[in-house]
């Protein structure tokens, strides 16, 4: 007791990808809005895989957003918590090694450092096959729902998170950001 | 009925189908089919998959100052090469030269990624096809630490340091939770490896594992963060500043020594961990010398590391630079990146439409026009393919060729090229463990070979690390400590019309990305990868590539648990591929497995 709990808020997925980057777009939204205490670490995972376990290490609860293909209506969220996880993560395998977050799980595991309280914020894709596309419009629309998810699960978890007042060094940059990836090139 | 290719096969379809087609969607789906005689001997090889494209489309009308925060997006493990790679083809293309420092700080960086990525290659991706995981719960964990301390003076090797790790592994096991380890084809008759093997292998599988996220602890402190560390063209993004305090901010003297401390530990790991276990492995798998396709043919690499900064010429470039054809180890051809009738990228047999097909297409002028045919013997349908008809379109993958030959690329490659040019860093290493293994020169050219390669590569890449670390620290105590040049960073500087290339050697072969840039915007981009040069189809010579080679005249001992498959496309750290199944030749999945 009295050890302070560290949490981890992750989005994964690949942001060239169409409705593949939601978790990215998700989180990075999610950084853009509110501040967090030293004991949470907001982080872009990208595509990484099994190179995001040792993220797993250093944290005791983890909080995801991701896309998962669950034949839902393009756009509607699901929440999963705990043992469930596991089963939804990972529309498509994240890495081109062939890791999904699934196996990301197992591997923290094996060296004892599975998260004691873990939940997904899912998001249903509509195309994952565009190639350098947008999100499409519904899971552009469930982001805004995905943030107040977020901010709930944490009060649940006992976390308050503060409006920034100012912008803060943003999640993602050179051009890559949400605003400027999505801009039209002439 | 066979058919004898240009680069030296004898292709013969006519027996008994097998498709392993792994169904996940990541950013490549691979799928291969070959055709086995009635001994269950491959004799033909097809290699089909969907690779990431398009990136020109992204980039074009971008600042290329940002190119590589788009390339590193392109895949979740190269994040780093294919940043460097964009980085370097932009300052070529506007003769933009680098600090020393900025060189031995990207090449450290580079060097941790190659580190990096083979270990975990090696143990999480690679090992699990040499390795049987169930075997381990039989090994006796006194028998294991025998074993682990007459191979290696690694202190984690005690009796009730296996004991554990059995008991937490048989826990694991037992919870039907494999996780990682589920699908595996355990027991099969392709392992060789006694338990108490297998079992050290797992325990290394998992202190690698945790030992992993001191490696990227380079990429944090050099790159800014991790994943996705910053690059910066004209040099680096991160200031040096030895008298400075504290985590964040310049890099300091404090933060220096981590890099250092880091390194000594990478090499300690390697030495005593990761090339005694590939040594022991190899040593039951001495009469499995299948898988050397291309190897003991054409091989190529760009190379790497330049010890000088700016000069990428093979005289600086640590890493081997150059090709050899058809076996002659007597001559390695220089390889020019630039030269429109060199690198030339063929798709008569991939789904892009060229104006003339039977002509390939240097990548600055390189074009992709998706465009989805199926040869008429194809059995299936457009959305449901049974079986393939090699004769026709049957990849995503363009066939990228050097003057008309195909060739390997990877550790492997390297390594014979080195050998070649008989560089004592590469060939001793090479003959010892050849040596010690009581093998031919000619083993190398196997799945083994290019196994071993990787292992004997990270070595060689840590004690790089350990050069350029020192090499940088003596220039920042000279007084030196710059890390970018700005001169030319405005794009008023810039001519209006420029083009460039930049090379690197990404841990599993030769990567380069070509950039056309105009009024200081990308006009084109394109990138050909490692897993283009080994995993394309078949060029209009009728040449294959080299996943089809590596995979020829390999017997199974099981069709339908095509383990040796799977070894063999391991063996070159593939950019695809994920869970297979085995479908038969009536479209019935037979197995499933998860390609790791």
């Amino acid at each position: 007791m009295g050890e302070t709990s560290r949490t981890l808020v992750l989005g994964i997925g690949n942001i060239l990808w169409a409705d593949e980057g939601f978790g990215v777009r998700a989180v990075e939204a999610f950084h853009r809005r509110y501040r967090l205490g030293d004991d949470v670490t907001v982080l872009d995972g990208g595509t990484q895989g099994l190179y995001l376990v040792n993220f797993l290490q250093e944290h005791d609860r983890l909080l995801v957003f991701d896309a998962i293909d669950y034949g839902l209506t393009p756009g509607t969220l699901k929440i999963v918590r705990g043992d469930e996880v596991p089963k939804f993560t990972g529309a498509k395998k994240m890495s081109l090694h062939q890791t999904g977050f699934q196996e990301v799980l197992s591997a923290a595991d094996l060296l004892a450092a599975y998260p004691k309280d873990l939940a997904l914020i899912g998001c249903q894709p509509l195309d994952l096959e565009d190639w350098g596309g947008p999100l499409t419009e519904p899971v552009r629309t469930a982001l805004e729902a995905s943030l107040e998810a977020a901010v709930d699960i944490l009060a649940e978890w006992g976390i308050t998170v503060e409006p920034r007042e100012e912008a803060g060094e943003p999640l993602l940059a050179n051009d890559i950001d949400f605003t400027a990836y999505e801009r039209r090139i002439a | 009925m066979g058919i004898q290719t240009p680069n030296g096969f004898n292709l013969d379809n006519s027996g008994k189908r097998i498709v392993v087609d792994p169904v996940t969607r990541i950013e490549g789906h691979m799928r291969v089919e070959v055709n086995v005689d009635d001994q269950n001997v491959i004799r033909n090889a097809v290699s089909t998959g969907t690779m990431w494209r398009g990136i020109e489309v992204i980039l074009r009308g971008r600042d290329p100052r940002d190119a590589w925060a788009f390339t590193e997006r392109i895949c979740g493990v190269c994040t780093g090469t294919h940043a460097l790679t964009s980085v370097r083809a932009v300052e070529n293309a506007l003769d933009i030269k680098i600090p020393e420092n900025a060189n031995s700080i990207r090449n450290i960086m580079q060097l941790a990624l190659q580190v990096h990525d083979h270990l975990v290659h090696f143990y999480h991706l690679h090992a699990l096809d040499w390795v049987d995981v169930v075997s381990a719960l039989s090994a006796d964990p006194k028998a294991t630490s025998q074993l682990a301390q007459s191979i290696s003076s690694w202190p984690l090797s005690s009796p009730g340091y296996f004991k554990d790790l059995q008991t937490r592994l048989k826990k694991f096991v037992e919870s039907g939770q494999l996780g990682p380890f589920k699908n595996g084809y355990w027991g099969h008759a392709a392992y060789k490896l006694p338990p108490e093997a297998n079992l050290m292998a797992v325990a290394h599988y998992l202190e690698a594992l945790d030992f992993q996220k001191e490696i990227v602890k380079i990429h944090t402190i050099y790159g800014g963060k991790n994943p996705h560390p910053n690059w910066l063209v004209g040099g680096v993004p991160c200031a040096i500043n030895v008298d400075g305090v504290g985590a964040v901010g310049a890099i300091n003297m404090e933060r220096l020594n981590l890099v250092s401390s880091i390194i000594d530990r990478c090499i300690e790991f390697t030495e005593q961990v990761y090339l005694p276990d590939v040594m022991a492995i190899g040593s039951f798998y001495k009469d499995w010398l299948y898988g050397g396709g291309l190897s003991g043919k054409s091989v190529m690499a760009y190379g790497d590391i330049p010890e000088r900064a700016n000069d990428y010429s093979p005289s600086s470039l640590k890493l081997p630079h150059g090709v050899i054809l058809n076996g002659n180890l007597k001559e390695v051809m220089p390889v020019d990146l630039k030269d429109p009738n060199q690198i030339q990228e063929f798709v008569t047999h991939s789904w892009y439409k060229y104006p003339d097909e039977t002509k390939g297409l240097h990548p600055w002028d390189g074009v992709t026009e998706p465009h989805y045919e199926l040869g008429p013997k194809t059995k299936g349908t457009k959305t449901n393919i049974e079986a393939l008809d090699e004769e026709g379109k049957y990849s995503w993958i363009k066939s990228p060729r050097w003057k008309g030959n195909a060739v390997e690329v990877g550790p492997l490659a390297r390594y014979i090229i080195g050998y070649a040019q008989n560089k004592a860093e590469f060939k001793d290493p090479t003959d010892k463990l050849l040596k010690d293994l009581g093998l031919p020169i000619s083993a190398l050219f196997s799945t083994l070979g290019r196994t071993a390669a990787r292992a004997l590569e990270c070595q060689w890449a840590a004690d790089q690390m350990r050069h350029f670390q020192d090499k940088l620290m003596a220039t920042i105590k000279n007084g030196d400590s710059s890390t970018a040049n700005t001169e030319k960073w405005k794009p008023e500087s810039w001519p209006r019309q420029v083009k460039g290339v930049g090379f690197t050697e990404a841990p599993r072969g030769a990567l380069g990305h070509w950039v056309k840039i105009e009024n200081g915007k990308i006009d084109n981009y394109q990138a050909v990868v490692p897993t283009t040069w080994n995993g394309s189809p078949r060029d209009p010579k009728g040449g294959i590539g080299a996943f089809e080679a590596a995979l020829m005249d390999t017997p199974l001992a099981d069709p339908n648990q095509p383990l040796e498959i799977i070894r063999t496309l391991h063996s070159f750290d593939p950019c695809l591929a994920c869970s297979t199944h085995v479908m038969s030749e009536d479209g019935q999945e037979m197995t499933k497995v998860t390609v790791r």
